[in-house]
């Protein structure tokens, strides 16, 4: 243990230099968002994340933002318990039917402004669900959504370059 | 002991399916069926339906044959099995949700998979039933949970405490109710189905290539295991074996893919029980093996790479150098972690005795992977009934028989050496080919037992004649092993439940299907 603790303060950080954000996230965002808002959120924004009907593998990704090498809370970007604390909603998976109004009942709890982020391609699309008949299809058949990133599943990095585009946005004045 | 092939040996033999015998039961042989595996020790490994057949594959542990037993039944009942095999119950419940075949005898009156909010009931039958949009949805009420008797609940001091769909994570939906005394659960329902995506429907009628994708999405997790399953039973129905590389190629991802979950899940038991360092360290660790995937076979959870006839990237030198370097650093680091975790006794004192299954109670539900390897239950796929390349292989199956939540740790990080060990002898074996082979369009059955990183995979496909899939059921592990956590939560404090489940780390996708 001492020996890793040695390491770990003579051995520098494990943390990589950010991506730059995503053009098309930003070019999506264009526009959205007005001056109060921006000015309230700072450059701080918080994160719930909900599955709705993923197969898991999006949720590996986005537990890997977390890891030291993404770092994601270096960013101001946090995840948190409840959407009553969330300022976005990351939501993975082609929405079953059986999660559909708990995810519309969790878009409700998450105060305004809130912004929300399709993350992976069933998200986005219903990837390889779409059609099914326990699916609803992608997020913005259940809920207004800002921001699409695409990929079965996104690398952490591609995550990481959407909610940057978004932390962009909101801090822009 | 009745030898399970000897109890059938009156029942006809379904030719074309492979590998193992496919044996048709008439009514009667089924109803001494269910009456026999009260007093057999003969494993149930799987139960699932078709329109008018009902299926089940059973293991005899001594000598280890396994079978597919079919029940023809066009009146839509069947005998139940869950009565002497209580695994078998959700699977039961399920097979009624989707195609309406009834089990006969079965106490349990409760819809599993249909919450009651898809167009249709009964998606799977030759007619489903359409749904009136008029109907309102099912509300999240009406589902009656079980409840406790006993001098407690007439005392009223017992509380219920609803959890989910949403929890407090990044983690699946399913819904967790709780009956505690205080701080002690009395009881706990797990209600699952919130992540059902109509898998098993999408596959049929779809070209294997497009079928392998969607068993590649059954359970991200394991997606290399998943496809691996299919892939096999695939083959088997063809009667078409995978190149020699192939093989060796398949258990290089498939043992990275147990490490790195094992890595995950041991940092997120750690951290569970509020020591983050070791969650930091293995996350390092997991990324790099996903890394060492990316750059190797072109993705960071080899999804699609497992194709049916091989695999779909080939592995070159400088990889192989690469992969050996890293497989022996993680294990190195693996092991200070170890002596680590193994030093902390504020740690310990969380994770021994927590969350402990009985061994009976794992044979009787035939769990596999940790859960059961935890509790004294001596069982993976790789060793029997085994699969190339691993019967070339050297390594051991760990075992531990104290089921709790330090067991569960303890059994992968065992097996997170036996992994590297096996990638080592992979990557100084690997034989040179043709990486896939090109299947034929015809039909024919087949079965696949593969062990994922969380336990056995039985995958059962029927082909077309045209080569699509006419139908498949992939049954993952966590079928077995989420009754279980229902017992290993009984009597412990409800803040150690988050500790438990993540011990087990049972699938919800997987198992919802």
């Amino acid at each position: 243990m001492w020996g890793t603790i040695a390491r770990s303060l003579l051995g520098g950080a494990h943390t990589e230099k950010a991506p730059s954000p995503d053009e098309a996230a930003l070019a999506e965002l264009a526009g959205q968002l007005d001056a109060a808002a921006r000015g309230r959120l700072g450059r701080s924004l918080s994160i719930r994340q909900v599955d709705a009907g993923s197969c898991n593998g999006c949720e590996l990704e986005i537990h890997a933002l977390s890891n030291p090498y993404y770092d994601l809370e270096r960013f101001g970007l946090k995840f948190v318990a409840s959407p009553r604390h969330a300022d976005v909603l990351l939501v993975t998976g082609p929405v079953t039917h059986h999660m559909a109004e708990a995810l519309q009942r969790a878009w409700r709890a998450t105060p305004a402004p809130k912004w929300v982020v399709a993350a992976g391609d069933c998200a986005c699309s219903g990837g390889v669900f779409a059609g099914s008949y326990a699916c609803v299809g992608p997020v913005a058949n259940a809920i207004p959504v800002d921001v699409h990133i695409k990929g079965c599943p996104p690398a952490p990095v591609d995550l990481l370059r959407g909610l940057l585009a978004l932390l962009q946005t909101v801090a822009k004045r | 002991m009745t030898d399970l092939i000897a109890f059938l040996r009156e029942c006809p033999i379904v030719s074309r399916h492979r590998p193992w015998p496919r044996i048709e039961l008439d009514a009667a042989t089924w109803q001494s069926l269910a009456a026999r595996l009260a007093t057999e020790d003969w494993e149930l490994l799987a139960l699932w339906a078709e329109p008018d057949t009902v299926h089940v594959a059973l293991r005899d542990p001594q000598p280890g044959t396994l079978a597919v037993l079919s029940r023809a039944c066009p009146g839509g009942g069947f005998a139940s099995l869950s009565a002497a095999r209580p695994g078998a119950l959700r699977m039961e419940r399920a097979a009624r949700d989707l195609f309406g075949l009834v089990p006969e005898g079965l106490s349990d009156a409760r819809p599993w998979l249909d919450h009651g909010r898809w167009p249709m009931r009964r998606p799977l039958s030759p007619a489903p039933e359409p749904r009136s949009l008029d109907e309102p949805a099912a509300r999240a009420t009406d589902y009656p949970f079980l409840t406790v008797s006993g001098p407690l609940a007439e005392r009223g001091v017992l509380h219920q405490i609803p959890v989910g769909p949403i929890h407090a994570g990044i983690i699946e939906p399913g819904h967790f109710r709780f009956h505690a005394n205080g701080e002690t659960v009395v009881r706990l329902e797990e209600r699952l189905g919130y992540v059902h995506k109509g898998t098993e429907k999408l596959m049929q009628g779809k070209t294997l290539a497009d079928a392998a994708r969607l068993a590649g999405r059954v359970s991200g997790d394991s997606t290399v295991a998943h496809a691996l399953a299919f892939c096999r039973a695939a083959e088997a129905a063809l009667d078409v074996k995978a190149p020699p590389r192939a093989d060796y190629l398949r258990a290089v991802m498939a043992e990275l893919e147990r490490i790195a979950n094992h890595l995950g899940d041991f940092g997120a038991i750690c951290n569970d029980a509020a020591f983050s360092f070791i969650l930091a360290e293995a996350s390092l660790l997991r990324e790099d093996v996903l890394r060492a995937a990316h750059a190797n076979f072109g993705h960071r959870l080899m999804m699609d790479k497992v194709i049916p006839g091989g695999v779909a990237a080939d592995l070159f030198d400088p990889g192989v150098e690469g992969l050996r370097r890293l497989v022996a650093r993680v294990w190195k680091r693996v092991l200070e972690l170890a002596s680590i975790y193994d030093g902390k006794p504020s740690l310990l004192d969380r994770t021994i005795g927590t969350g402990a299954v009985a061994r009976a109670l794992v044979q009787r539900f035939a769990a596999g992977g940790f859960v059961g390897r935890a509790a004294g239950r001596n069982f993976d796929a790789r060793r029997t009934p085994g699969y190339p390349p691993y019967d070339d292989l050297d390594f051991d199956v760990p075992m531990l028989d104290e089921g709790d939540v330090h067991a569960r740790v303890w059994i992968r990080i065992r097996e997170i050496g036996e992994s590297v060990k096996i990638i080592q002898q992979c990557l100084d074996r690997l034989p040179a080919g043709p990486i896939a082979t090109p299947l034929p369009a015809r039909g024919g059955e087949g079965v696949a037992l593969v062990e994922g990183f969380r336990g056995d995979i039985l995958t059962w496909v029927r082909l077309a004649d045209d080569g699509t899939v006419a139908r498949c059921h992939p049954r993952d592990p966590s079928w077995l092993q989420w009754p279980l956590l229902e017992a290993a939560i009984e009597g412990n404090i409800v803040a150690d439940f988050p500790l438990c489940n993540k011990s087990f780390n049972c699938s919800y996708s997987g198992h919802d299907l």
